[in-house]
């Protein structure tokens, strides 16, 4: 963890909770969890296009490749996921669902 | 979205949502302008049902518009939205189709039968309204028997498990003294305490002068909300006392028409809860093409949504804090939109309302016609007799020019 650029979670599988519904909005997106009723904002389009589609790649960080994320930012886009995972919009997929 | 093409990327969220968003994130809607209660400091004037209130049929399609906006939550009120007949369809209906509901009540039809329902539901948050901790200076503004019926609304969900009900208070010079015993009663029932600013909106106006905080009580507030942070909810109504110092937690920032608005029992949709009135009045979801066109196209939201001024606040050191407080506030009170808060912790308020002000007629007002037994009565009892009652001269207690006396035997 201590270099950014190599979060563990790059080579982990993600998905957007099925609890959480995303609002598009100019900025980006709402994203609204149905189960602990938490409202998160996300800032970027990019981001928008990570979450949403992290459960269609192997690992976050093909994710990452195929929303045109610059290397150089992965680190930016992790710690968003780590934060976004704390009020469960994200959430490692568990292998029984990768199956 | 009519502001897409000067939207910056990236930026503060304050920033962006000042530009407005596709849909609010706080919607309120006054499902009745009926009312069992005749508070003193209503914020719609409620009282009488208006007959052209929005059908069952009407209200449906608005609850089907918000799932095709994603408005995921909404604030039900009035009026006493439990009175309408309907009402616990409508709130079936929402949660249907994924509209979650949080309604204020004064409780007067949460029997137990109806705690355990909402107990065994989810997406729907209730919130009580309680003006005192004690009966005595709740009923001073919401009327005689109203803290007995809030207390029972209470314990009868707390006896039907459901969890987390909120107690919601506007902020007075009565009862600033009370927020311990307000978060006491709060933690007995195992509820949150929501505090909000009284506003001088509806027959607010009329009861604002006598019952706002003083500025004295404006910093015992501010220092209990920072005391006790995300503990309490506030609905972000404070921010005008973010210039004391640090900012409160929540958005600070007037929302109205950019993340807030209000649909009113008629359909009308205004920029604000605190604002029923004619000029902030957007447009209505029957006669305008939805809600969804009115928020997203109407002429008032679109102008709220443009960059604005600080004016007489620009040169203020907190104006980036409090931006200049409620427009509601300054509005009803004949202040400049532009200028400071009528309770600006400056001072700068009280400077201003001491000026010369027009405070504009109320423009909507559903008050009863005739007052009822409900209605407070706002006047406090002596604590003796203006006069001993020994005292045999047909003058006894008229000094003209003296000092006030009261009593000769106590």
């Amino acid at each position: 963890m201590s270099d950014p650029q190599h979060d563990p979670i790059l080579d982990q599988a993600w998905v957007l909770s099925p609890s959480v519904a995303l609002r598009p909005e100019p900025f980006g997106a709402l994203a609204y969890h149905f189960g602990n009723r938490k409202l998160t904002f996300l800032k970027r389009r990019e981001l928008v296009v990570l979450v949403e589609t992290l459960g269609e790649h192997p690992d976050v960080r093909s994710a990452l490749v195929a929303a045109g994320v610059p290397e150089v930012e992965y680190g930016a886009y992790c710690s968003a996921l780590h934060s976004l995972a704390g009020t469960d919009m994200v959430r490692p997929r568990t292998r029984e669902v990768a199956a | 979205m009519t502001a897409v093409q000067e939207r910056p990327v990236g930026g503060s969220l304050v920033d962006q949502f000042e530009l407005g968003l596709d849909a609010p994130i706080c919607l309120t809607w006054e499902l009745t302008y009926a009312c069992n209660l005749e508070c003193a400091h209503c914020l719609s004037s409620s009282g009488r049902r208006d007959p052209r209130e929005l059908s069952t049929e009407q209200c449906e399609a608005v609850i089907d518009e918000l799932q095709r906006m994603q408005v995921f939550y909404v604030n039900i009120g009035g009026g006493e939205p439990t009175i309408r007949p309907d009402f616990w369809h409508l709130l079936e209906y929402a949660v249907d189709h994924q509209v979650g509901v949080k309604f204020s009540t004064n409780g007067v039809r949460i029997t137990p039968e109806r705690a355990r329902f909402l107990a065994s539901t989810d997406y729907v948050d209730v919130q009580i309204s309680l003006d005192g901790a004690t009966a005595e200076v709740n009923d001073y503004v919401r009327g005689p028997g109203s803290y007995d019926t809030a207390l029972t609304a209470l314990r009868n969900l707390q006896e039907a498990g459901f969890e987390d009900a909120k107690i919601s208070v506007v902020c007075t010079r009565e009862n600033i003294g009370q927020l311990d015993e307000f978060k006491a009663l709060a933690d007995r029932f195992g509820a949150t305490l929501r505090l909000t600013r009284l506003r001088p909106s509806g027959r607010g106006a009329d009861v604002w002068d006598e019952l706002h905080p003083l500025p004295g009580q404006q910093k015992v507030l501010y220092d209990w909300l920072i005391a006790h942070g995300e503990d309490v909810l506030t609905g972000d109504s404070f921010f005008h006392l973010a210039a004391f110092g640090e900012k409160l937690p929540g958005l600070n920032l007037c929302g109205a028409g950019r993340v807030v608005c209000l649909i009113d029992p008629v359909g009308d949709v205004y920029a604000c809860p605190f604002a029923i009135h004619e000029n902030f009045l957007a447009g209505n979801v029957l006669s305008d093409g939805g809600f969804q066109r009115v928020w997203q196209a109407s002429e008032l939201f679109t102008e709220l949504r443009s960059p604005q001024t600080g004016g007489a606040c620009a040169k203020c050191s907190f104006y980036d804090a409090c931006r200049g407080g409620c427009m509601a506030a300054k509005f009803f009170t004949g202040l400049p939109l532009d200028g400071p808060d009528p309770e600006c912790v400056r001072g700068l308020g009280e400077s201003a309302l001491a000026g010369e002000r027009t405070v504009p007629p109320a423009s909507r007002d559903h008050s009863k016609a005739a007052p009822t037994r409900n209605q407070p009565v706002m006047l406090t009892l002596l604590s003796r007799p203006p006069v001993s009652a020994c005292a045999e001269s047909p003058l006894a207690d008229y000094a003209p020019g003296a000092p006030e006396q009261k009593g000769c035997c106590a």
